[in-house]
């Protein structure tokens, strides 16, 4: 079905310009023109598409969702590239849901793990290249000239004898009807046009002018709003609900059970909004009453006193603690995080007999269309997901929750809806960032050097909800990553994983398991490093000398910040690394703090980023600086609260995010090693709130082992 | 019906006087730059203008917008020096929170054109940004302020 619909939408464009796909196969990744693909049989599914029309208009389809990170100039910028493509006619289309557009690395369409240059990169620019060759051999036909007789110049083909150009448009229609060659050859590094360059973004104008269409601007002929009572506790079942009073509400036109609580259908956002209060919903037998952040503490204590998974055992970590005089016992905590897209969840369908439109703002387009085929009975070829802005991402759009209560309330109305959750239902309903809890011993010899590293972390799974196949002996990759990979140079290293089944649901959560394990990992090398009596750059360094990424970051980092010079009175610097996501960061904090509140400044963060090689250096210190912010924000701000069996947070005002008068000034420094791509949009997150822990250990001699670091928290460190 | 003037245009509006003014130019007048963040005036992404000054359109009730001018960032022109700095700088990522910004910080030099760092801080404080652009949202307001020049 799918490949019949590619098919004849290639079909549509042959003999209107020139059009690329790529296909990934088991032996790489083949090229298709549309001519090629027809008689390919079903077994190609293109997952690139570029098209070079007649009036010189590039279209580069993308098939990664834009959340901010860049993808929609970015990818873009790569086919630009090697097409050698005028950029000012350069243009990009969102792709639909298809096997089409699968992500060729994943096999499925679906954005995140900082991961879209990094899956695209060799495909696009094969497929500019590509186009690029058929483009000048088309031309040197026309010329009846050699084709190295000729050559790209931005967007046209330059005869070189005798200098008269052929625009991209006009040989289009003769290049589409050429073979696509299999192994174009691709730009040297010194020929980039755009890559490497600072390319201003292609979203910008639309979304300075509020032109830009999210998810929540979407809008359906005839659709009904759903408002959505929610339960205020995991596992609470509806007591009553006032349905007539609802029903009663001008403009309401459905009351449906769902069942994620009872939902109101009206004509307008207010009358579905007003039915809902008008439903005054109650809600008995929460099925976890007790639960409650302490009532979690002692779980995850519990937990640590039992028998966990050894996810990595060098040397003998217990026999070097038992010999060791000079070591530390240590616990660490950190609270569930809600991902508080600026977007609240939202989506609008429209299902009808024999199709079906979807208008999501979603990182998972894979998902939402076999979510979409299991509820309403359609094949895929019959359902339409179209991919809007997304006003944020940060992991929480990876799941379907929203698309389904719309869906399904889209089929038992027989209407097109539009679902917006408030605030507080987005808070209240999140997969959080995971709660955890690291015990850490460590030691170092009399020499000064780390010797030994045990580290215990008790910690919720998020792949055993999402890619359960991807569990290995009971471990989730992503509650130790960050841990079991840790770089140090330590001859005893030992990790344990233990997981964790709490009622509170957890997610993906900008940065993943580095977000959180980056923290311990990064405040205790610091504590190690003073039992060291040793610089906490220099101790770092003494044990990455096998990992010159990681020990240029660092350095770099510091010499940016002026590590070791004088600062002003009462601040303090501190300093911390992470490698995640195939990029190595290093962050330098500069703070004080208020000695009688407690309340920590920011005042800079200096940061060296090392992604091999980067596309667009300007979206790539945008992200350094977005995730420093949001890695600052839960630092010093962010805790769920949870009470009688659910979540208690609910809005801004108490779950406070990182504001202009908190923000610091951000320093960002490239570091080009030009080894392979790593990726972009989270590396900046882990290691913010240890280099602001490290700092305040600096300026006050507190150590701070939970986080957020509210005033409170850091007062009470400070009296020890 | 309410009646209301929104970027120089007046509409007529069947709406109850209670309705917050965010959902009547979004959801009723599909003028969609206005977002809805926290609905309690928290977030500042559905800032617009009214009679020249910043608000929060879900705190504002449509009944209490009438006879008043209202501004959305549709009716902000292109080349206002706000929304010229905003592209000079480069400051969106996904962009959400950016029009109440760019209302805010309009509506802040409208009234001081030569805004001190600690003026800018508490002008933009209650504009929320989850992507992290306060940096550049600050540089932004610096180089409008200046006329483009940095």
């Amino acid at each position: 079905m799918k490949t019949e619909l590619t098919r004849r939408q290639f079909l549509k464009m042959t003999g209107t310009g020139l059009a690329i796909a790529v296909a990934a196969t088991s032996t790489g990744f083949r090229l298709l023109s549309a001519a090629e693909l027809e008689n390919a049989g079903p077994g190609f599914r293109p997952s690139v598409w570029l098209e070079v029309r007649p009036d010189n208009i590039v279209v580069v389809t993308v098939n990664k969702s834009e959340m901010g990170q860049g993808v929609y100039t970015s990818l873009p910028m790569i086919v630009a590239d090697e097409l050698d493509a005028d950029w000012k006619n350069v243009r990009m289309e969102v792709a639909p849901a298809a096997d089409a557009y699968k992500d060729p690395a994943w096999g499925t369409q679906s954005t995140g793990g900082s991961s879209s240059i990094r899956h695209m990169y060799e495909p696009l620019r094969k497929a500019g290249a590509a186009a690029r060759e058929m483009l000048l051999i088309a031309a040197a036909r026309k010329w009846n000239v050699a084709v190295k007789g000729c050559a790209v110049d931005l967007g046209r083909v330059k005869n070189l004898k005798t200098n008269r150009m052929l625009t991209y448009g006009k040989l289009s229609v003769d290049a589409a009807k050429l073979q696509v060659p299999q192994n174009p050859t691709l730009k040297k590094e010194s020929q980039f046009r755009y890559i490497g360059k600072e390319i201003p973004r292609l979203d910008m104008h639309d979304k300075v002018n509020g032109l830009a269409q999210f998810g929540i601007d979407s809008f359906v002929p005839g659709m009904l709003y759903a408002a959505i009572a929610r339960p205020p506790a995991y596992g609470a079942d509806l007591a009553s609900a006032d349905k007539d009073a609802a029903r009663a509400v001008a403009g309401v036109q459905a009351v449906v059970p769902i069942q994620s609580g009872m939902a109101v259908c009206a004509d307008t956002i207010d009358a579905a909004w007003k039915g809902r209060d008008a439903l005054k919903a109650n809600w008995q037998d929460p099925k976890y009453p007790a639960l409650s952040n302490a009532s979690l503490e002692k779980d995850f204590a519990d937990r640590m006193n039992a028998n966990g998974i050894i996810a990595r055992n060098d040397g003998n970590v217990q026999d070097a603690l038992n010999a060791a005089s000079n070591k530390i016992d240590v616990t660490y905590l950190l609270p569930y995080l809600s991902h508080a897209t600026m977007e609240p969840m939202n989506c609008t369908v429209d299902v009808r007999k024999d199709s079906c439109d979807i208008w999501a703002p979603t990182q998972n387009q894979s998902g939402v269309l076999a979510l979409a085929a299991e509820l309403t009975g359609l094949k895929p070829g019959q359902i339409n997901v179209h991919t809007t802005f997304l006003g944020g991402g940060f992991g929480r759009r990876f799941e379907r929750d929203f698309v389904e209560e719309a869906l399904l309330l889209s089929l038992s109305t027989g209407k097109p809806v539009k679902l917006v959750w408030k605030r507080e239902e987005d808070i209240r309903n999140d997969f959080y960032r995971p709660m955890n809890m690291s015990r850490l011993q460590g030691a170092v010899d009399k020499a000064g050097r780390a010797v030994a590293w045990s580290h215990k972390i008790v910690c919720p799974s998020i792949f055993a909800r999402v890619f359960p196949q991807m569990m290995k002996e009971g471990i989730d990759s992503a509650a130790v990553e960050g841990v079991r990979d840790l770089e140090y140079e330590i001859p005893n290293v030992a990790v344990e994983y233990m997981r964790i089944d709490t009622p509170v649901p957890v997610g993906f959560w900008r940065s993943v398991g580095s977000s959180h394990n980056g923290f311990t990992v990064e405040s205790f090398v610091d504590e190690l490093s003073h039992a060291a009596q040793k610089d906490p750059l220099e101790f770092r360094l003494g044990l990455l000398r096998n990992h010159p990424r990681a020990y240029k970051v660092l350095e770099v980092a510091a010499e940016k910040a002026g590590w070791g010079k004088p600062l002003a009175r009462g601040q303090a610097r501190g300093i911390a690394y992470q490698l995640s996501f195939g990029s190595y960061v290093a962050q330098v904090a500069e703070v004080s703090v208020n000695n009688k509140s407690g309340a920590i400044t920011v005042h800079k963060v200096t940061c060296a980023v090392d992604c091999g090689s980067t596309v667009n250096p300007a979206i790539v210190s945008a992200q350094m600086m977005g995730c420093i912010t949001m890695g600052l924000s839960a630092a010093l701000k962010e805790k769920i609260e949870i009470a009688n069996g659910g979540i208690k947070s609910e809005n801004f005002a108490d779950y406070e995010l990182l504001r202009m008068e908190e923000a610091p000034e951000v320093d960002v420094h490239i570091v080009k090693s030009g080894e392979q791509l790593g990726g972009i949009g989270e590396p900046g997150l882990p290691p913010v709130a240890p280099a602001v822990a490290n700092a305040v250990f600096k300026a006050t001699g507190a150590r701070i082992r939970q986080l957020p670091m509210k005033p409170e928290t850091v007062l009470a460190a400070m009296k020890g | 019906m309410i009646n209301l003037n929104i970027n120089g245009k007046a509409y007529q509006v069947d709406v109850a006087p209670d309705v917050p003014l965010v959902w009547v130019i979004r959801e009723r007048l599909k003028l969609t730059g206005t977002k809805f963040g926290c609905g309690i005036g928290m977030c500042g992404s559905c800032t617009i203008h009214i009679d020249g000054k910043a608000e929060r359109s879900c705190q504002t009730p449509a009944e209490s917008a009438q006879g008043k001018k209202i501004v959305t960032i549709e009716g902000l022109p292109e080349n206002h020096p706000v929304k010229q700095a905003w592209i000079k700088e480069q400051v969106q990522q996904c962009g959400y929170c950016q029009p109440g910004q760019i209302m805010q910080a309009a509506s802040l030099l409208a009234e001081n054109p030569k805004p001190s760092e600690a003026k800018i801080i508490e002008q933009m404080n209650g504009n929320l940004c989850r992507c992290g652009t306060y940096p550049k949202i600050k540089s932004a307001i610096r180089l409008a302020s200046t006329g483009g020049k940095k």
